[in-house]
């Protein structure tokens, strides 16, 4: 954890991590069990796939009936649960439980329908990609009604201590390269705009497409800061840049769309990054799926009482309450912290230092917005203290003196008020 | 009974991003204050003895006290370990006389910890600074306590026991000439125990600048409005009104510059308004010294533009992304 410097008088300075050398890999066997999680919500009666059913690895799974939501599954064996997961806000998920059989075997759905990198559609990219590692946004490449005209490719990694990103570029350009190209060809997009670290700019710029350098501070390489400070666009507020013709995507899922194409199969394996008690880092390859238990296992960490587990970076990331917490395509890190490193959260009020202030990337009036957050003044906040404004960096809680979860506060207000939006529409 | 320290059934601590925090605390900043005020308080001891120990003990135990009973009282949860009130009741110390008497400490912290800073609902949600807001009513109702010409009478020390704002109010410029711009800053003057010191004020106050805890903007924009409006006054009829640096280093000037005007929750945080805020405090300060009734400014302009801060804040930048 970077503490506050003794010149308070500068603002703090997280500094993204950079990997030199291309580390070693971890790789974790693949597990008795694993668990994949659809952002579908559950619902039992329209459910096609059945229990027992027997999967091959990389098959696509329809979940439910009148819906194009799948999953791909990452191991060959049988379906052993479904059932409904909750996260974050209440977020209802489809948890679909397979358990591994001895004899691995590759479903050849994906080649049958595929071909080779040149025959790529938009469709094929569309109908099995989605759950490929890194979580290829591919329902915004065919969205109508907010067509894309610039596709960001994200080398860096967007929070800190994460190197995923890096190491992809680092081992696999040429995945990233025939990506690219699949990429134009099946979207039509020209605009390809790379952004790299300081660090990776040689690297990147072997793909013959345009490189643009971000800063190597936090929070720099966040979509919204990106936008704002490389492309020269300004996302209005509560809007994200696929509303205006910006699509991001991260250099492991454009990975993952190349070696799709290359090897006639879906990418099973995700790579993130481990973030130790200690701090050090390690980068592991495991199945999408692999229960986070299994990770600790291979690495000797043991996690005790009120210790803390988080799937994805110190800042952005969000905190599981199991163990056996499945790897998702989207998992770029994972952090256990001990209970002694758990930073004391209060009820405090907010005393008007300004320190939140300096730090906002986005201009925000923290110190009043915080006050009318406390009091459940959502809809005031938004309308003259700028809610929407907010990018979600985090740094605001991170910095503040009265140990505020400020961030918090922020997220539930948005939270609250889409849901009395969204409630408000159905009523009439 | 089901085992419950199963290795399967441990419960993690699930809490919301960050996961980071800097480590910065409001107890940590007081006692960062309480550091940099040291230097001017122990000379001011040095000067003039026992007296004022009593005066800044009684003054930073009794506000621990009233805010202990306030809270105990308003059934809110004990806040005195924040170390705002000690912080409280050492500004007050600093700004009495070493004679005042053990009633008048009391009052006054009565007056900012209940007064000043708990009935708007403790810390951060003060309008005023409550140690201003305590000196300007304890001032103003035992007048002739803070003649520091008359409490300070029996000291002898090896300087001139005058007040310099008194004298200047009363005698004029000339009388000024008596006192070296060194003497003014080396704490060679009389007046409240912990504010005459100008070196250890300075000193505290850029500690507090470069550790982040009091915003250079308002420090720098006070000294500069009282130097600025000095100058003018100065130019104007330099027979009247006394020279800039002179303002600089008498009265209550350097303790307002880096340990009153700065109190977070009293003053605006954005940079354009904390300059407005900063440079019209130091304005009015001279306005009062000069043309105004009071021998010192300080208190009543700080108080005033407490009562603009808010006001001033509502120039800011504009949010990224924001519409119309």
């Amino acid at each position: 954890m970077i503490k506050r410097s003794f010149i308070g008088l500068l603002k703090p300075r997280l500094e993204y991590g950079s990997i030199e050398d291309t580390p070693s890999l971890k790789q974790i066997p693949t597990s008795k069990e694993i668990t994949l999680l659809s952002n579908c919500p559950f619902d039992k009666k329209k459910l096609l796939l059945k229990k027992k059913a027997a999967v091959k690895t990389g098959q696509k799974l329809l979940l439910y009936k009148e819906s194009d939501e799948y999953v791909v599954s990452s191991v060959t064996g049988k379906v052993s649960s479904i059932s409904a997961y909750t996260g974050d806000f209440g977020r209802s998920y489809t948890a679909i439980a397979i358990e591994v059989a001895d004899n691995e075997e590759i479903d050849d759905g994906f080649k049958f329908a595929a071909g080779g990198s040149k025959d790529a559609t938009l469709e094929t990219v569309e109908n099995y990609l989605a759950f490929a590692p890194g979580n290829p946004p591919v329902k915004l490449f065919s969205d109508k009604d907010k067509p894309i005209n610039t596709i960001v490719v994200c080398c860096a990694d967007s929070d800190l201590l994460i190197t995923t990103n890096q190491h992809v570029v680092k081992s696999d350009i040429d995945a990233i390269k025939n990506g690219i190209s699949i990429l134009k060809t099946i979207t039509g997009v020209n605009d390809i705009i790379m952004v790299a670290s300081q660090s990776q700019m040689h690297e990147v710029s072997a793909t013959g497409e345009k490189v643009n350098q971000v800063n190597d501070t936090y929070p720099s390489a966040l979509p919204h800061l990106i936008m704002k400070d490389i492309l020269g666009k300004v996302v209005p507020a509560g809007k994200n840049p696929e509303d205006i013709g910006v699509c991001f995507i991260s250099a492991e899922a454009v990975a993952s769309i190349g070696n799709a194409f290359n090897s006639g199969q879906i990418p099973v394996t995700k790579i993130f990054t481990l973030v130790k008690k200690d701090g050090s880092k390690s980068l592991v390859s495991a199945r999408i799926g692999t229960p986070a238990s299994e990770v600790f296992k291979a690495f000797n960490i043991t996690l005790n009482e009120n210790d803390r587990l988080i799937f994805g970076g110190p800042m952005t990331g969000s905190s599981v309450y199991s163990e056996d917490h499945p790897i998702q395509p989207d998992t770029d890190a994972i952090m256990v912290q001990d209970k002694d490193d758990i930073p004391v959260i209060s009820d405090y009020p907010c005393t008007n230092c300004g320190d939140c202030i300096r730090v906002c990337p986005a201009n925000l009036q923290i110190d009043m917005l915080v006050r009318l957050l406390e009091g459940g003044y959502y809809q005031e906040a938004a309308d003259q203290y700028d809610l929407y404004s907010c990018i979600e960096c985090g740094l605001c809680s991170y910095v503040c003196v009265s140990g505020m979860p400020i961030f918090q506060y922020i997220r539930s207000a948005k939270y609250e008020l889409s849901r009395a939006n969204t409630a408000e529409a159905t009523n009439g | 009974m089901a085992d419950n320290n199963v290795a399967d059934n441990k419960k993690f601590i699930v809490s919301h991003a960050p996961f980071w925090h800097d480590g910065s605390r409001i107890s940590l900043r007081n006692y960062n204050i309480a550091l940099a005020a040291l230097p001017a308080i122990l000379l001011g001891i040095i000067y003039y003895g026992m007296p004022a120990v009593g005066v800044i003990s009684l003054s930073i135990s009794s506000a621990i006290i009233w805010e202990f009973v306030f809270c105990r009282v308003a059934k809110r949860s004990v806040t005195i370990g924040d170390g705002s009130a000690a912080i409280i009741g050492m500004l007050f110390g600093m700004l009495l006389p070493a004679t005042a008497p053990w009633w008048l400490v009391i009052i006054g912290t009565f007056v900012a910890v209940v007064i000043g800073k708990q009935i708007y609902g403790g810390i951060g949600a003060n309008p005023f600074n409550p140690v201003v807001v305590a000196i300007a009513i304890v001032m103003i109702s035992w007048k002739d306590i803070f003649d520091f010409n008359e409490a300070l009478m029996n000291y002898d020390l090896d300087f001139v026991m005058v007040y310099p704002l008194a004298a200047l109010k009363h005698l004029g410029v000339s009388a000024v000439d008596s006192f070296s711009m060194g003497d003014l800053l080396m704490g060679k003057q009389s007046g409240g125990i912990g504010s005459t010191f100008g070196l250890g004020l300075i000193a505290g106050g850029i500690y507090l600048i470069i550790r982040g805890i009091i915003r250079w903007e308002i420090s720098l924009s006070f000294l500069a409005g009282i130097f600025i409006a000095a100058l003018i006054f100065n130019m104007t009829d330099s027979a009247r009104y006394a020279g800039p640096v002179f303002h600089l280093f008498a009265g209550y000037t350097l303790i307002g510059a880096f340990f009153l005007a700065t109190e977070d929750s009293s003053s605006p945080v954005n940079f354009i308004p904390m300059l407005i805020y900063g440079a019209g405090a130091g304005f009015l300060t001279v306005l009062i010294r000069n043309i105004g009734v009071y021998i010192d400014g300080v208190i009543f302009a700080i108080l005033i533009m407490n009562l603009v801060s808010p006001l001033l804040d509502k120039i800011r930048p504009k949010a990224i992304g924001k519409v119309a």
